[in-house]
């Protein structure tokens, strides 16, 4: 806040460790996969690098605010950490697109397609298969066994509907308590919300659970399984990745961070939040309801 | 490759930037699109030749404008800098032409894209299905069936290092051994398809390329105007072989049609009964090397190396040196998630017996046995349960 | 901050947050992976030269075009354009810097190790002549691709740059957003500046789908999904519109940087103000606006249904009208300048002529009946190499020489880098225009052989190639000497240019406007 000038920071190892854990994971990973688990790069190799990922966080944003709580951010950096965060949630809106997108590729076109809309590729590749959605039988159930239900929408899914919109409210009431300096409702509220999120991943995973256990809705199972279990699952990933960031806020406001008028860590995670909340009323329409 | 010759290409070269004309005349230099055969060729190229002289027209008055300015603007001749830097009339102006021109070329384009897909009233139906890397042709009307490989000769010549002068084979990588054949004048409705991967089936002069997808059927249709041979290859990336898999539409008279429709058939009968043959090893090897060489040859190589990492060789393979069960399992029904296909579905029992022989009996592997057609039959029964 | 202990040697490059280091990093990087692929085009060429197969296994031949591709665009092309924002939009907006300096130096240090990951599986096992690298293409189209052994090294790779783009545009937009200099409202911004501010934006909005795209084929191929597969109910179409809806943004990603340079180069040597400045500005948008609405001009031959053609027909036309306003205005700036060819405007005007060439070719291939035959020849080889090698590239190259005196201190030697420009103008044309012929005849793209028919084309095309190549070797040369030393620079630089850059000394020192510049 002291500081008129634009703090420019001194040069840093922290990217490159970042570079280097991002590398590491992804050889490791992919060596895994070509050449099954083993070699020099392995799943382990894949573990190590998400730990110098983690690493490479703690000392990042450590030291990020370190200074901010120094003061050494001025309005302006403050400006340009808001709108980097912005355009990173633009960018994750337009990954989901990119899903959201086959899913609605699937159910107007393909499967139509193969269904019948197109005559002769039906007559000639899939004469016995007729087009549905959910997609109880696939084109060709020797390579894609189709599942025996679905979820229903009005089950967990409406609860869990619930419950992310009732966290996208007590994290606003969080918000607003900090802004009127109010720690203890503060601290109520981001403990509910982060409590609230991680409900919500349970009955995700019990969910799961269900499908693959009694429904044999899987990935693998056809088209239905695939945008189902990649939306659902790319979903939860970010719940997961956003309750985390909502916790280490949680963690910050008991050590006594932020203040009513700058706190821009917090809004950022409750942004995305409210994100990750919006993606979920998209899935919750598309993928179980119609 | 002769000084001479690239003498020549430098001159060609030269004649083609001053004029195009006179280059075009030159034996040996194509320059544009061939109109075609048929009716949907000829609109596709006058519309080439519409937006061609659009854009030449466009193009020199662009440029003459720019070269007028870069002769004549220059500061050693003592120009000082005019002082204007916009004009809403000019500006709006220039917009708007643009954008007449552009109606006037959508308004025919789109004639045309309608013509083309208009599928109805054919006369001939041929489903085609692209393989890597050949071409499946299975007429509907008449249950003709077969698959159509690039010529022996452009094979051999195509190696690398063979040391051929490709100049020496006849429609070098652009002939097959059994080409489409159709009748002049027809409509002939194309169901195009892919087997494994995206091919795409491509006779300039019919003004016909279409996708072969996997899993989808894509429909297209041409009536040539004149009897000849057509050439084409397969124009989408689909692995090693794609510059080698080339298409060759034979259309023919009406009678001529006919006859080799008769032909055909009776070929198909003939293969039919050989299934209960029983042939001598020789017969395996001589007709096993040429089903190796138009089939396997691409992949695992003609000396049956195969390319180390990416294709397996057969000299000491595994499978060769194993039981013979499991090798023409391998050949029928192929290694699902690999490159390696079923060949069950493209090969007769004989082709199947004969390159499975082959393949025990060369590269180096001596097993000494041999598979005859009714093994094949008795391998593909046992597992289609 | 100027009196601070800065590290030396490699860790200077390693650790650096200064927008000039990283910029010249980015460049660098830029042009070794220029000669990579450079290099890779050579082998190209040189099997082309002549019918029949004299060097190379098919099977190379594919990862050769593959990784010349891929490398071109994403390690030549885009980098390029990178680095030269880094050094010249703090410059040019009166910035000290970028806004996020530690996330800079990331965004660059990602590249290194996405490029290790895309061309190591070259030499993973077996034989480096089996040609085992990503063979594919560069559109890697699905289920081609699958079949390939090695695609998760690919994907990856493909995240990875996925993630350096987006966290670097990121840092664009916000510096040029909220660092402008007081005074510098946006209307007043360099071309360059908006150019880049839109790019950052369509990168942003593109870079996610692609990581989608290859996300789908890391499940469709280890964990069983049926994005791609008809069997499954999917479609491998599916995959080429995901694709292209990248795909095709990402070709004027690649050429709109190109467009900023060129108008800043073109006002500075005719000694006059950029001609329609707004309507430059409205153009440049409505480009990129396009751009997110025609993808499926490069699928005409997959079988949509023929509204769909006939949309994505008159959409795609429709990008020549805001094309054809730069154009013009290019013109019009030069019409009654008054105009000097000092090296830089060379290749500036090089590039209106030549762009427009691959600008008319686009035009025809846009036209949806016309490219049935077009389509997958070498016609199209011939439109991307005018709109990107002397499109892009030459727009690259006309801005190296025209800020490389601002840099470095020292004017380049005039004698050679005439020469540099002569030989490659020249040579370019006898490499790319004989492959419109080529493609009009019936040469199919990506085959490693062909026809004896093609023989004369294509080997007027090789020699224009190796011609090319050789030339851009003597421009390393020509970098390296003015690197070293040379004629004093200005620090205005050139008569006629104007903008804040050229308002410090030359070389630019370590740190400019750390106390911002008034603008009025
Ligand atoms: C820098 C990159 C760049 C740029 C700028 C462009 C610009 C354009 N491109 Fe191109 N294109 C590519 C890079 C680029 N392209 C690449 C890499 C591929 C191949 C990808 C692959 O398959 O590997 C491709 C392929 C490609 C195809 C698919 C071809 C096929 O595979 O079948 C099509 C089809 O419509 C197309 C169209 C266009 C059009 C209409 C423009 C327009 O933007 C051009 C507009 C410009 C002008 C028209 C000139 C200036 C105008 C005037 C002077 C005014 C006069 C105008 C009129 C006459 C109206 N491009
Ligand atoms: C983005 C920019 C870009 C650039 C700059 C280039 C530059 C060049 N390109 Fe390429 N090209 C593409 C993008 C680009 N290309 C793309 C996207 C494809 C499609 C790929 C696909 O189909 O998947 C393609 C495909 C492609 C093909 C078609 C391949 C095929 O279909 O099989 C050809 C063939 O001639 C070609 C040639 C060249 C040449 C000769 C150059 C030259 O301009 C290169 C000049 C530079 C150098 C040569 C480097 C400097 C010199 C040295 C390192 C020393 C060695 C030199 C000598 C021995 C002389 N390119
Ligand atoms: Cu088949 Cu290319
Ligand atoms: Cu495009």
């Amino acid at each position: 806040m002291s500081e008129q000038k634009y703090y420019l920071p001194e040069p840093s190892y922290w990217p490159l460790v970042g570079s280097i854990g991002l590398f590491t994971t992804v050889f490791g990973f992919a060596h895994a996969l070509e050449y099954g688990n083993g070699g020099v790069g392995n799943l382990t190799m894949m573990y190590i690098g998400l730990a110098i990922i983690a690493f490479m966080m703690f000392g990042w944003f450590g030291t990020v605010i370190r200074e901010s709580e120094g003061g050494k951010y001025n309005a302006q950096v403050d400006t340009t950490f808001r709108m980097a965060m912005m355009w990173f949630i633009f960018s994750e809106v337009m990954f989901f697109a990119a899903f959201f997108g086959a899913l609605f590729y699937a159910r107007q076109l393909s499967v139509p397609w193969l269904g019948g809309a197109d005559p002769v590729t039906h007559q000639y590749l899939w004469p016995k298969f007729s087009a549905g959605w959910p997609l109880l039988h696939t084109p060709d159930p020797s390579k894609y066994a189709a599942p025996k239900d679905v979820i229903d929408a009005a089950g967990i899914p409406l609860l869990n509907t619930i419950i992310l919109l009732s966290s996208s409210v007590t994290v606003t009431l969080a918000h607003h308590a900090l802004k009127a300096n109010k720690r203890g409702a503060l601290t109520f509220w981001l403990l509910i919300t982060v409590i609230l999120g991680f409900t919500f991943l349970g009955f995700q995973a019990h969910e799961y659970i269900e499908a693959y256990t009694e429904l044999n809705l899987k990935l693998t199972s056809g088209i239905y399984g695939t945008t189902f279990f990649m939306l659902t699952g790319f979903h939860g990933l970010h719940v997961t990745i956003g309750a985390t960031m909502l916790t280490i806020m949680l963690l910050r406001v008991l050590k006594g961070h932020f203040k009513p008028d700058h706190h821009f860590a917090f809004e950022a995670a409750s942004w995305y939040w409210h994100f990750v909340d919006v993606v979920w009323v998209g899935l919750f329409i598309f993928v179980y309801w119609l | 490759m002769s000084a001479s010759k690239t003498i020549k290409s430098l001159i060609g070269l030269l004649g083609a930037v001053l004029t195009f004309a006179p280059a075009a005349a030159m034996a040996g230099y194509e320059l544009n699109l061939h109109p075609g055969v048929t009716k949907i060729s000829h609109e596709i190229y006058d519309l080439h030749m519409l937006v061609l002289w659009i854009v030449t027209i466009v193009g020199i008055l662009v440029f003459g404008v720019m070269i007028y300015s870069i002769i004549n603007h220059r500061k050693s001749k003592g120009v000082t800098p005019a002082t204007f830097h916009e004009s809403t009339t000019v500006e709006v102006i220039w917009t708007v032409i643009p954008f007449v021109i552009l109606v006037a070329i959508a308004v025919p384009a789109t004639k045309t894209l309608l013509q083309m897909s208009d599928m109805s009233n054919p006369d001939i139906n041929i489903k085609v299905v692209g393989w890597q890397w050949k071409w499946e042709y299975d007429y509907l009307d008449n249950g003709v069936h077969y698959f159509s490989n690039l010529a022996d000769s452009s094979v051999k010549a195509s190696e690398l290092g063979s040391g051929a002068d490709v100049y020496k084979v006849d429609h070098y990588l652009r002939e097959v051994d059994h080409p489409m054949v159709v009748p002049v004048g027809k409509k002939v409705r194309l169901l195009i398809t892919g087997a494994d991967v995206i091919h795409s089936w491509w006779v300039p002069k019919l003004g016909v390329k279409h996708d072969a997808i996997p899993g989808h059927v894509n429909e297209s249709w041409f009536r040539a105007d004149k009897v000849g041979t057509y050439r084409g290859q397969c124009a989408e990336l689909c692995g090693k072989g794609h510059g080698f898999m080339p298409i060759v539409v034979k259309v023919v008279s009406e009678a001529d049609y006919q006859s080799w429709l008769g032909e055909q058939k009776k070929a198909a009968m003939a293969a039919a009964q050989s299934t209960n043959k029983v042939f001598t090893k020789d017969e395996l090897m001589k007709h096993g090397e040429k089903v190796y060489n138009s089939s396997c040859a691409a992949c695992h190589q003609p000396n049956g190396k195969g390319l180390p990492g990416v294709f397996p060789a057969l000299a000491g393979s595994k499978t060769v040196d194993g039981p013979i069960e499991g090798h023409l399992h391998t050949v029928v029904f192929g290694r699902p998630g690999t490159a390696m296909q079923a060949f069950g579905k493209q090969l007769s029992a004989v082709d199947i017996a004969a390159v499975v022989t082959y393949e025990r009996n060369s590269f180096g592997n001596h097993m000494g046995d041999m598979a005859q057609p009714s093994d094949v039959v008795a391998v593909e029964k046992q597992n289609s349960k | 901050m100027s009196d601070h202990h800065h590290p030396t040697g490699i860790k200077r490059w390693l650790f650096t947050t200064n927008h000039k280091d990283i910029g010249t990093l980015y460049l660098w990087f830029s042009f070794i992976m220029l000669l990579m692929g450079g290099s890779m085009a050579m082998v190209i060429r040189a099997e082309l030269y002549e019918p029949g197969l004299q060097f190379v296994n098919p099977n190379f031949f594919n990862m050769m075009t593959t990784l010349h591709g891929l490398i071109m665009v994403f390690g030549a092309i885009m980098p390029a354009t990178v680095g030269l924002a880094n050094w010249c939009i703090p410059m040019m907006i009166g910035a000290p810097d970028m806004a996020l300096p530690r996330m800079n130096n990331w965004s660059f240090w990602i590249l290194p190790f996405a490029a290790f990951m895309l061309v190591s599986p070259m030499f993973m096992g077996g034989h480096f002549m089996a040609g085992q690298g990503p063979n594919f293409g560069w559109t890697f189209y699905e289920p081609l691709s699958g079949q390939y052994g090695k695609l998760a090294f690919f994907i990856f790779a493909i995240h990875l740059l996925g993630i350096s783009s987006i966290m670097g545009s990121i840092n664009i937009i916000a510096t040029i957003l909220n660092m402008r200099a007081p005074g510098m409202t946006l209307m007043k911004m360099p071309m360059f500046v908006w150019t880049w501010l839109i790019t950052a934006f369509l990168l942003i909005a593109v870079m996610p789908v692609l990581a989608g795209a290859v996300t789908m084929m890391l499940t469709d191929k280890y964990f069983g999904t049926a994005f791609f597969e008809a069997a499954g109910g999917g479609d491998p179409v599916l995959f080429q519109h995901v694709f292209w809806f990248f795909g095709h943004p990402e070709v004027y990603i690649m050429i709109l940087p190109a467009f900023g340079i060129v108008s800043q180069i073109i006002p500075t040597f005719s000694r006059k103000k950029l001609f329609g400045y707004a309507s430059m500005v409205y153009a440049t948008a409505a480009i990129a606006f396009l751009s997110f609405i025609v993808w499926a001009h490069h699928m005409f031959v997959v079988g949509m249904p023929v509204a769909g053609e006939l949309y994505f027909m008159y959409a795609t036309v429709m990008i020549s009208v805001p094309t054809a306003v730069k154009v013009f205005n290019w013109t019009a700036t030069m019409w009654r300048g008054s105009m000097t060819f000092e090296v830089p405007m060379l290749w500036a005007v090089a590039f209106v002529f030549l762009f427009t060439i691959g600008g008319f070719t686009g035009l025809m291939l846009g036209v949806a009946p016309a490219d049935f035959q077009y389509t997958d020849t070498y016609f199209v080889v011939a439109h991307f190499h005018y709109v990107l090698v002397t499109g892009a590239l030459f727009a690259i190259i006309g801005g190296v020489y025209y800020w490389l005196p601002k840099w470095t201190g020292h004017m380049y030697n005039e004698t050679l880098s005439k020469t540099h420009f002569w030989l490659s103008v020249i040579s370019v044309n006898v490499l790319f225009f004989p492959q419109h012929f080529l493609g009009l005849e019936g040469m199919p793209r990506r085959i490693p052989d062909y026809s004896p028919m093609f023989a004369d084309w294509n080997r007027i095309s090789s020699l224009g190639g190796f011609v090319f190549g050789a030339s851009q070797l003597l421009f390393l040369f020509i970098v390296i000497k003015t690197i070293r030393g040379g004629e004093k620079a200005t620090d205005q630089v050139w008569e006629g240019a104007e903008g804040l850059e050229w308002t410090v000394p030359s070389p630019a020192p370590y740190h400019t406007f750390e106390t911002a510049p008034e603008v009025k």
